[in-house]
């Protein structure tokens, strides 16, 4: 997928990448993408942004991280939603996404780990094994979260091999909790500021705050207009942009999501949309879905459907709450900052009553006609809370449909006959 | 008009010919390893205006012979629901895969649950038993019904079930009883899965699993409601494919 006229091989093999698997890689995603994204109808024109998003993921934007490091300048790769952006970029830190969400290499990862682990952790794992992930391999410092078990003794596993620094999430939301999560914040923080030689100053977090504030804010925006019917944007394309979220640069992806927010806005006013009004909308809630995995969200709109929210991490989790912009000391931002993020409803806490009305409000805020809940096998948090989630969903009138599944092509067959089963029972 | 419902499956291909809501012919056929070919020498017949298809071979078969395409599940449940007017559920065990359904109202799915990507507790497992245990399918059910208890079996992997079996056999245990232990084990899988899916009786029971006389034995015994077989349970979703079409029902245009 890299510009024809640019020929990056020099810059990752200087990154360290295996070129011949890494090739195989993005030739790989190339077709994956062609085949969900490019074969889809009356799409918005701001996409175009996103497609060269793609089209560039290994290349330009690893250019411009190169870049950045070679000017002085520290990447910071991160794996979680709890991880504040904010803290990275108020050090002047870049923060990037790492590279999940297919399967690969898992002969290398099951010589380190169980075969029966979540795809999530082995895909990261085989990326760094196979060496065909250049945001890890740009990043200097990887920072973790013990958001569940497997992922904390991932972190071990990959401290051999990488820069790790380890956040202690909480498991519970309670005063003590909050107070311990401060303290990790701040950790983070001094961390952050040794690995980049730069202070994090009142000044520099209050711009931090309000620029990541903005990048959600605009696709608070995008999502807002998914309510429409007909919808304006796909749920893949919006799927997309919160992927893309985790990698691009903050400012200018901000201005590029709010010029696509003002195209799906008109189009609404329009009574545009990419299905036809009246096709099924499903909400679809569960585990994140790293970048390149669309199988969820095209088996579902080629069965007809429009996904119309996200109630994941790569999705309504990442953008729906904002950090107060009023505070005015570093002590101050650091609270706002510890509340923002230990109020995102992750099936790692207990209770998560949240992640409940979440899920409902959304359903009946975006008009959906029915809730996919879809977790990844071996990811025991959001399977255990997949009975609960139904139960709150179907109470408040709402089908529901249970999937579990993993990153293969496996059971694509059998998925499709259970979601138009579902789609023809709405 | 006639309509010609043709349910590709992994182990068969059903047809039926429907006129005015009528079954005027039906026919069944191996899937062997070309299910489309199988499935072109009914259309081939030229004694339709319309075709539904559905089955695993749906999407490929409305590619290759046009009209529309439905699933299995909402094919099975208009089928039964027009066979069985008081139909409350539907078990379809197939060739390679198992759903359960519960119905409303005229027949609509309410909820549903199909087993995933393995064939655990389908027509696939019996046949990789008895083979096993050197039967036919016949016999293992004759066998299954005979014998008055059963070995519990604790696999339900059909690769795993079948190395139980054959280390059953080497130590000697009756055939018959491992043959009921078999029928036993998916039938409570699959009676646990219509609780889940909250079943109520009448259910009816279709799919190429329903002529197996012992399976129907064992459901029945162990659902709380009345279990009715259809005279053909095979062709209950080629049926139910057909009539989608009159009832303008849910099969996508597309």
């Amino acid at each position: 997928m890299s510009d024809e006229t640019v020929d990056y091989h020099p810059m990752w093999a200087e990154l360290g990448l295996d070129l011949p698997t890494h090739d195989a890689l993005l030739g790989a995603v190339g077709q994956l993408f062609g085949d969900a994204y490019l074969t889809q109808q009356n799409r918005p024109e701001g996409m175009g942004y996103l497609n060269f998003v793609m089209s560039e993921v290994h290349g330009l934007r690893i250019k411009e991280l190169d870049d950045y490091r070679k000017s002085g300048g520290k990447v910071f790769g991160t794996f979680c939603l709890y991880v504040p952006e904010e803290i990275i970029r108020a050090a002047a830190g870049w923060c990037v996404g790492l590279c999940a969400g297919a399967e690969f290499a898992y002969d290398q990862v099951e010589q380190i780990m169980p075969r029966n682990t979540c795809s999530l952790i082995k895909s990261f794992m085989g990326f760094k094994l196979a060496k065909v992930c250049p945001y890890i391999e740009s990043a200097d410092l990887v920072i973790g979260e013990t958001t569940c078990d497997c992922k904390k003794k991932a972190y071990e596993l990959l401290g051999e091999m990488h820069n790790v620094f380890v956040m202690e999430l909480p498991q519970m939301k309670r005063d003590v909790d909050m107070a311990m999560w401060r303290d990790e914040i701040r950790a983070l923080m001094a961390k952050v500021e040794e690995v980049t030689g730069n202070t994090i100053t009142a000044e520099s977090l209050k711009a931090a705050i309000k620029e990541v504030n903005d990048k959600r804010r605009a696709l608070q925006r995008i999502a807002a207009t998914r309510a429409a019917d007909p919808a304006p944007i796909s749920g893949k394309d919006a799927l997309l942009a919160t992927q893309v979220a985790f990698y691009d640069d903050v400012p200018r992806f901000t201005q590029m999501m709010n010029a696509l927010a003002d195209e799906l806005e008109a189009r609404v006013a329009a009574g545009e949309g990419v299905a036809p009004k009246g096709a099924k909308r499903v909400l679809v809630t569960g585990t994140p879905m790293a970048l390149p995995n669309w199988k969820l969200h095209d088996l579902i709109e080629k069965a007809g459907a429009v996904v119309v929210g996200e109630e994941m991490c790569t999705g309504s989790r990442y953008y729906q709450d904002l950090v107060s912009e009023d505070a005015t000391t570093l002590d101050e931002m650091v609270s706002d900052i510890a509340e923002k993020y230990l109020d995102i409803n992750c099936a790692c806490f207990t209770p998560n009553q949240g992640r409940l009305e979440d899920v409902v409000r959304m359903a009946k805020a975006l008009g959906a006609d029915g809730v996919i809940d879809y977790s990844l096998q071996f990811c025991g948090l959001y399977e255990m809370e997949s009975n609960a989630v139904e139960k709150a969903v179907r109470d408040a009138g709402f089908p529901v449909l249970k999937i579990t599944t993993d990153y293969s092509m496996e059971d694509v067959g059998q998925l499709a006959t259970r979601i138009e089963a579902f789609l023809e029972m709405l | 008009m006639r309509i010609l419902g043709l349910d590709i499956g992994s182990r068969s291909v059903d047809a039926v010919w429907l006129e005015d809501g009528r079954i005027i012919d039906w026919a069944v056929a191996d899937s062997g390893f070309d299910p489309g070919s199988a499935a072109a020498l009914f259309v081939d017949r030229g004694a339709h205006d319309a075709i539904v298809s559905t089955g695993y071979g749906r999407h490929a078969a409305r590619e290759r012979f046009g009209g529309t395409a439905v699933t299995e599940i909402t094919a099975y449940g208009v089928g039964a629901s027009v066979l069985f007017p008081h139909a409350s559920s539907v078990l379809d065990i197939g060739g390679q895969d198992t759903k359960v359904i519960s119905l409303g109202p005229g027949g609509k799915v309410t909820d549903f649950e199909m087993n995933d990507k393995c064939a655990a507790g389908t027509g696939k497992f019996l046949e990789v038993m008895a083979r096993a245990l050197g039967f036919t399918l016949e016999e293992m059910a004759e066998q299954g019904i005979i014998a008055p208890t059963g070995v519990s079996i604790s696999s339900m992997c059909t690769v795993f079930a079948e190395s139980e079996v054959t280390g059953l056999v080497h130590r000697g245990e009756d055939r018959a009883r491992i043959a009921r232990g078999l029928h036993e084990s998916i039938a409570k899988r699959t009676l646990s899965s219509l609780k889940r899916v909250n079943a109520q009786g009448p259910l009816v029971f279709a799919g190429g699993v329903a002529k197996n006389p012992a399976m129907v034995a064992l459901i029945a015994e162990g659902f709380a409601g009345v279990v009715l077989v259809p005279e053909e349970a095979q062709t209950v979703g080629a049926f139910g494919a057909a009539l989608s079409a009159v009832q303008g029902g849910p099969a996508d245009g597309r």
